[in-house]
């Protein structure tokens, strides 16, 4: 009786999850329905499995450059702040100075800026660097990673602060340069292999931010050539909504990438995201 | 261990000015923009106005709405969100085999930022609500619920909470998984049932949780702006206009760059101070075990 009772709590609480993603079901089936079919019944299963809608979509959306684009930004911002938010948050906790305590305050406090706050003037700074400099800021991938640097800076500080704070050893480093390491080889060879675990929590937050961000790249990026993922899904909204069926399969291409990031790296992004969360 | 300025400079100087070129420097002239009428274009003299805009702000009955309807929905988004994520922790907590399974596709969501989660759901409350009508027979309830000021709000809610409620999920969980067995154990013993348990064992003890859950969906909720521009894109009829979307239609569509600026200091002032009052109040609640 108790077992039976036991697997009936299993099989609802499957039954409950699988409700829970049934947007994901109602979308995955009606991206290869054509209308009449889609209209019928939408949650039935397709009748054949067409590529067709989704041969659209990607054209449409321009899909291989977007995820391109996407990839590029993610993953040279994510990499840059991940490295350069934990040497100075090393430095911050290791010099004990006025300075080093006003920084690492002022990271903190001023995470609470909404984007929207600063999102015009933004705007307005990165075309006087462009008039003053030459250098291309906005509509180019690289300006767009400088920004996600800079508004990134907060939380990886934060995160590594608190983790060297009370995991790192002292003793090592000390150890280490006694041996005859200078202070960068101390970082690089002693503390930061150290760092591993909140080093892949803040590329997880990271990750998760950047590639759905849709705000930030939409005020920069002009030209279609640019353009991330959002952008692209938010132009085709703009065009193509009444025509589901190529709007769903739109939908399942830029929702396959994240099922396939999240299946391959499930155990890590749980923990990440706790870690990331309970710290903040 | 001394640490040389050179070696300082070289580890924080390259983060530390991005930060603030990105952050401070551009906050610090918003500041300034906000005292100035100007449309945005270089050609064009910013005019020096004072306060005028400020006052401006707190007459605007469109923008005071649309502060009034954030944070009406923050509230409301903030209860269903921390509710349902404790009820699913303690469910994937239980000792279930499908815990693991459930735990992975209730989290889901959330990585779907929240533009396109709104674009899926518009389909699910749009043509798929009136699909659902008609095949029930309910079409008082079941019907194309964006075109509706009431239900369009309400939706806006659903999908928010969709999409935070597997992640504030992890963090009542990490709590859950910090309370020891002996203390469950021992008011077992003393004779508590399920509710007892949980409202005078568990929820004191997870009061850290609970205030970082809080803070999270507080701010996420108050900041939302994604969702509202896929899902009803302020419709019908600006009767699900949020304030963020508020402050960028003022400043971008309609070219009143120094006054959307000055709504844009506000906001941050109320961001700012409901943050920090939240986090006082609960952090008081804390217990320690």
């Amino acid at each position: 009786m108790k077992k039976a009772g036991r697997l009936l709590a299993n099989l609802l609480l499957v039954a409950f999850s699988c409700i829970w993603l049934a947007p994901i079901y109602i979308i995955f089936v009606n991206s290869f329905k054509n209308r009449a079919e889609l209209y019928a019944n939408i949650l039935s299963f397709p009748s054949t499995f067409t590529g067709e809608y989704y041969a659209q979509a990607m054209q449409k959306m321009n899909f291989a450059e977007a995820f391109k684009n996407s990839f590029i930004v993610t993953v040279f911002s994510v990499v840059i702040i991940v490295v350069l938010s934990a040497m100075t948050a090393w430095m911050l906790v290791r010099s004990h100075t006025r300075l080093s305590r006003f920084l690492y305050r002022f990271l903190i406090v001023t995470m609470l800026i909404p984007f929207q706050t600063v999102m015009m003037p933004l705007m307005q700074e990165m075309n006087s660097i462009t008039k003053a400099t030459g250098i291309q800021m906005k509509d180019s991938l690289g300006g767009l990673v400088f920004m996600y640097i800079g508004f990134g800076a907060g939380m990886g500080v934060f995160l590594f602060h608190g983790f060297i704070k009370s995991a790192v050893p002292i003793s090592l480093e000390e150890a280490a340069t006694i041996d005859g390491c200078n202070t960068w080889q101390v970082f690089w060879k002693v503390v930061f292999p150290l760092l591993k675990p909140t080093a892949i929590t803040v590329a997880i937050l990271d990750v998760i931010w950047i590639w759905n961000d849709y705000l930030l790249p939409s005020l920069t990026l002009t030209s279609n050539a640019h353009k991330t993922i959002p952008v692209m899904a938010s132009l085709f909204f703009g065009t193509y909504t009444i025509q589901w069926n190529m709007a769903m399969a739109a939908l399942m291409l830029t929702v396959i990438p994240v099922v396939v990031f999240y299946f391959a790296a499930q155990k890590y992004i749980i923990k990440g995201v706790a870690a990331g969360a309970v710290k903040g | 261990m001394k640490i040389k300025k050179k070696w300082f400079a070289l580890f924080t100087v390259p983060l530390i000015s991005v930060f603030f070129a990105v952050v401070i420097l551009p906050f610090i002239s918003g500041v300034m923009y906000s005292f100035v009428k100007w449309d945005g274009l270089p050609k064009n003299a910013k005019q020096f106005v004072g306060f005028a805009n400020y006052l401006k702000v707190f007459t605007d009955s469109r923008f005071l709405a649309s502060l009034l309807r954030t944070s009406l929905f923050t509230i409301i988004a903030m209860l269903v969100i921390n509710v349902l994520a404790l009820a699913f922790a303690l469910l994937v907590t239980s000792r279930l085999r499908a815990r693991n399974l459930s735990r992975a596709m209730l989290f889901m969501p959330y990585l779907i930022g929240g533009l396109l989660l709104g674009y899926i759901w518009q389909f699910i409350l749009g043509d798929g609500m009136k699909a659902i009508g008609a095949l029930t027979g309910r079409e008082d309830l079941f019907f194309y619920w964006l075109s509706d000021s009431r239900f369009a709000f309400i939706g806006m809610i659903v999908v928010t909470t969709w999409q935070m409620a597997g992640y504030i999920m992890i963090i009542y969980i990490a709590g859950l998984q910090t309370i020891s067995d002996d203390v469950l154990e021992a008011a077992r013993i003393d004779g508590a049932g399920f509710w007892n348990l949980l409202f005078r064992v568990k929820l004191p003890l997870l009061m850290p949780s609970i205030t970082i859950s809080l803070f999270l969906t507080l701010s996420n909720c108050f900041k939302i702006y994604d969702v509202n521009l896929s899902l009803t894109g302020g419709g019908p009829a600006n009767a699900t206009e949020m304030v963020t979307m508020n402050i960028f239609a003022e400043i971008f569509s309609k070219s009143n760059y120094g006054y959307g600026q000055a709504k844009a200091i506000v906001f941050f002032v109320i961001v700012a101070a409901i943050t920090m009052l939240q986090v006082k109040l609960t952090s008081n609640k804390e217990v320690e075990a």
